[in-house]
């Protein structure tokens, strides 16, 4: 007989399912041995150095492997070296040679030695994967790598490069990622073919594992869903912590609850108002680090009213930086109104525009625009893009610019001003690698203003035609003695306060919270400086 | 259509059939509804490719920047959409694209840059493992609680089922995933948090099948088993609210239906206990339309739960979906839009079968 007591017993049972089950980790801390981070993961693609150019997969990458030479987050804009123990450039700047240090081993045991660097080198040029360009642009190519990138020694390594090369511009390349000196004889020992039945260089297996002298090795990879690093045994730079684990949380609030119940020993992505909730909480400590991304605002050029100077300018002054960080991004992002990041060589750090409605008003009623004028607004429809362009549009609408609002998804955002069809655009530019040519080039070099140029650059992106501004980036690029390039760079980022179609409003900050025990998280400005080497838990 | 070999369902009922023949079997008439049925699905999916394929064709997004990335040379760029094929008409596109499909080329996803069926090889898994103990759950529970109901109607059984498939079927899944998490992980401890296991068991189970909780019953870790599906009940029973209400709320429906019926007032008559006369007359006959019902959710279940995914990091078709369609990436929106669909069809093809099983009239 089906009755309601038996049905209701059946129901609350089922119900309470969940709950009667053996559950070993819910009260439990993370192991003494391994650290957890809660992250968005989903963002690697491969975990090969020559390839990747993924947060994430950088960050691994500078965990896993070591380059010729590298910048301490203490300092960034020094140099040290990290394999190689000392350097020295020819007199006409093109020969660069290295010698490498006593010491450094990969996973498997072996010495790192001038065959693995030059092999290493030579593997991002031929592959000629998204990073290489970094490498290339010293002149290096498929045909001509096997000269220009030579293990001399057995500790030494020369690297010829096409022209005089500013020596600072070539090592803080090569201390990039996709630099990282990989094993030759465990890489190439997994070459296939690839698709097109050439050498893949290893690239199929380096993807998901890795043959690197870092403090860890790639133990497991599972795409969306973690990432295990082991220690590396035999590390010159020996961690201390066992294990890392990272664990793909795609929602903040998971990562907040994780961190909180103890499962996760640090959260990478909590958003502003849950920083918030735990900063001033002992249990739990907020450190951040600027990131050496920009968001910005790009006035396309071949609209009538932005190619007006003064109406630039006026833009510039009609904002307000200081209340849209304070009350939209306090924790997330910091005023910035230069082209080079806070934390690259040669960055301004200064904030001339603060907002000035007369003046703005006044400049352009000198424009002839006393009357204001409309135009489209294009910008990512997600937070907190959403919420800043709400604020920028009350804040030229205070001067009479009228933005017509068009929310989108970033990629179509980015594809519109790729096109050059926008008119006002606000977007988010990362610097490439940790030289300030990445952004110099990107924001004041366009040489080539057609609609077929070969070098499609931020500049070009904005229609700003400036052959003479380009020219003094290159200079500058050129430059060899080191102080006095840091110095054009300053001029150059003034100058072009002045005068560019470029509104810089913020600088990203990158925020980690970890639980109390858990020190020693070193975060750097670019994704591949954040070392793990020195975390420990209490 | 005027051929004489029309379909039954052109011949006038019980009628002389056209021509003179004489009248199909009963297996030839069978024989034909299936084979329309079978012949329904190449088209379906047909359409379906073509529907996708055109929205993701006028998306304002360039399908070479989510390829190459927003940094490459400008040669590369022109390299790519060459290589794509984006500088053909977009009907030669989608011949090349049918091609690739039917040779069982889904194309590389460009996010993940593996093969997509590879990668839905890997993503569907953990979908399945979750929406079928969802639906099992939804189906034990919401089943008897809708027969409940119904029997019960309008006393107060049924006024607190009525509120508690509201709620179920009202509560975004969100907010409940959320809560439940707050109240059953933070609070009182008694469920793992989100993923898919502990991280004791991370990387100590051979992958199998991909179902974490038949791998580790296959390698005889039973305490892996048991973290597993510890961190597969709450999920689960978090998606399965949702269906579970609407099934529940079906289920009352088709069996007040039944119960009004005449022949169970002859059951009555009869003197038959009220046990048979519920589960084994009213109950039987709601199995047909119940079935179709059961199938939907499923197939839904099946698509993946984006947010329920997203909420306890489940790494399963939803959330590869989702990123796919965020990043542009029209060969894994395709192809597992493509998969979608085929469960949508073989469980319609399913139920289908099942009916003809169930109810003796269909033949």
């Amino acid at each position: 007989m089906l009755t309601r007591r038996s049905m209701l017993l059946a129901s609350a049972a089922a119900a309470t399912l969940p709950a009667g089950l053996p559950v070993r980790s819910a009260s439990a801390q993370t192991p003494p041995n391994v650290l957890v981070f809660a992250k968005q993961i989903d963002d690697i693609i491969s975990l090969d150095p020559q390839e990747a150019f993924e947060y994430t997969a950088s960050e691994i990458a500078g965990n896993v492997y070591q380059k010729l030479v590298t910048t301490p987050n203490a300092n960034p804009s020094q140099i040290e070296g990290e394999l190689a123990e000392k350097w020295e450039v020819s007199d006409d700047n093109k020969t660069f040679t290295f010698t490498l240090k006593d010491g450094p081993k990969f996973a498997s045991g072996k010495p790192v030695t001038a065959e693995d660097v030059a092999f290493s080198l030579t593997r991002a040029v031929v592959m000629n994967k998204p990073p290489a360009f970094i490498i290339n642009q010293f002149g290096f190519t498929r045909d001509n790598a096997a000269d220009r990138i030579r293990a001399t020694g057995p500790k030494t390594v020369v690297l010829t490069t096409a022209e005089p090369t500013s020596p600072s511009f070539l090592l803080y390349c090569l201390s990039a990622a996709v630099g990282s000196v990989v094993e030759k004889a465990t890489v190439m020992s997994h070459a296939q073919k690839d698709d097109k039945g050439g050498d893949d260089w290893g690239n199929a297996w380096l993807k998901q594992n890795s043959a690197g002298s870092g403090s860890y090795a790639v133990r497991q990879w599972k795409a969306s869903e973690s990432v295990v690093l082991e220690a590396n045994p035999h590390s010159n730079v020996a961690p201390k912590i066992r294990r890392i684990i990272m664990r793909h949380m795609a929602d903040p609030s998971a990562q907040l609850l994780g961190l909180q119940k103890g499962d996760v020993d640090i959260a990478r992505n909590l958003v502003a108002d849950q920083i918030k909730q735990v900063e001033n909480d002992p249990k739990f400590s907020v450190q951040s680090s600027r990131k050496a991304s920009l968001m910005y605002l790009s006035l396309n050029q071949k609209n009538q009213y932005l190619s007006k100077p003064e109406v630039r300018q006026a833009i510039k002054l009609a904002l307000d930086y200081e209340g849209i960080q304070k009350n939209i991004v306090p924790t997330t992002y910091a005023v910035h109104q230069a082209f080079l990041p806070a934390g690259l060589p040669g960055a301004v750090t200064e904030q001339p525009f603060k907002r000035n409605i007369e003046e703005a008003k006044a400049l352009l009623a000198r424009a002839g625009l006393a009357d204001g004028f409309e135009v489209s607004f294009d910008y990512a429809s997600a937070a907190p893009q959403s919420d800043i362009a709400q604020a920028i549009q009350a804040n030229l609408a205070a001067i009479g610019i009228r933005l017509s609002m068009l929310p989108g998804e970033m990629r179509a955002v980015i594809t519109k001003t790729r096109a050059r069809t926008h008119d006002i655009a606000m977007v988010r530019w990362g610097s490439d690698y940790f030289d300030p040519h990445s952004n110099a080039e990107a924001f004041s070099i366009n040489t080539d203003n057609s609609e077929n140029a070969r070098n499609r650059t931020l500049a070009w992106r904005a229609s700003w035609d400036i052959p003479e501004l380009s020219a003094r980036a290159v200079a500058a690029l050129k430059e060899t003695d080191s102080e006095k390039r840091t110095q054009m760079y300053e001029d150059l980022q003034k100058e072009h306060q002045k005068v560019s179609p470029f509104v810089i409003l913020l600088q990203e900050i990158e925020v980690a919270v970890s639980r109390a025990g858990v020190k020693g998280f070193d975060m750097g400005p670019m994704n591949d400086r954040h070392s793990y080497t020195n975390i420990t838990k209490a | 259509m005027s051929d004489s070999t029309t379909s039954p369902a052109d011949q006038p009922p019980g009628g002389q059939p056209a021509g003179g023949r004489r009248r199909p079997s009963a297996f030839r008439l069978r024989f034909q509804a299936v084979s329309a049925t079978l012949a329904s699905i190449p088209i379906t999916l047909f359409g379906l490719v073509l529907v996708t394929f055109f929205i993701g064709r006028v998306v304002p997004i360039d399908p070479v920047l989510a390829i190459v990335g927003d940094r490459a040379p400008q040669d590369v760029v022109e390299r790519t959409r060459l290589e794509l094929g984006l500088d053909q008409p977009l009907y030669v596109q989608f011949w090349r694209y049918l091609e690739h499909i039917v040779s069982g080329d889904l194309g590389r996803s460009v996010m993940t840059s593996n093969p997509v069926t590879q990668d839905i090889a890997r993503f569907f898994p953990a979908t399945f493992e979750l929406a079928t103990v969802a639906m099992i759950i939804a189906v034990v529970i919401g089943v008897p609680l809708g027969v409940l109901a119904a029997t019960k109607q309008g006393k107060w059984v049924d006024q607190a089922v009525r509120l508690f498939c509201l709620a179920g079927h009202s509560l975004p899944v969100f907010v409940l995933g959320l809560v439940s998490l707050l109240l059953f992980y933070a609070r009182l401890g008694w469920a793992p948090g989100p993923g898919r296991q502990s991280i004791f068991y991370e990387g100590m189970v051979d992958e199998r099948t991909g179902i974490l909780t038949l791998d580790a019953a296959l390698a005889g870790d039973w305490g892996a088993f048991q973290d597993a599906l510890a961190h597969l009940a709450q999920p689960a029973a978090v998606l399965a609210m949702f269906s579970l209400a609407y099934i529940a709320r079906m289920t009352r429906a088709f069996m007040l239906g039944e119960l009004r019926s005449e022949y169970v007032t002859t059951a009555r008559a009869k003197g038959l206990s009220r046990r048979r006369i519920i589960w084994g007359h009213a109950f039987r006959n709601t199995a047909v339309p119940l079935v179709t019902v059961l199938a939907m959710s499923y197939a839904g279940l099946l698509e993946g739960a984006v947010l329920t995914e997203t909420i306890f990091s489940w790494p399963g078709l939803g959330q590869y979906l989702t990123v796919s369609l965020l990043n542009a990436d029209m060969n894994a929106v395709l192809g597992a839009t493509l998969v979608v669909g085929l469960i949508y069809v073989v469980l319609n093809l399913l139920s289908d079968l099942l009916y003809r099983l169930l109810d003796p009239r269909v033949k």
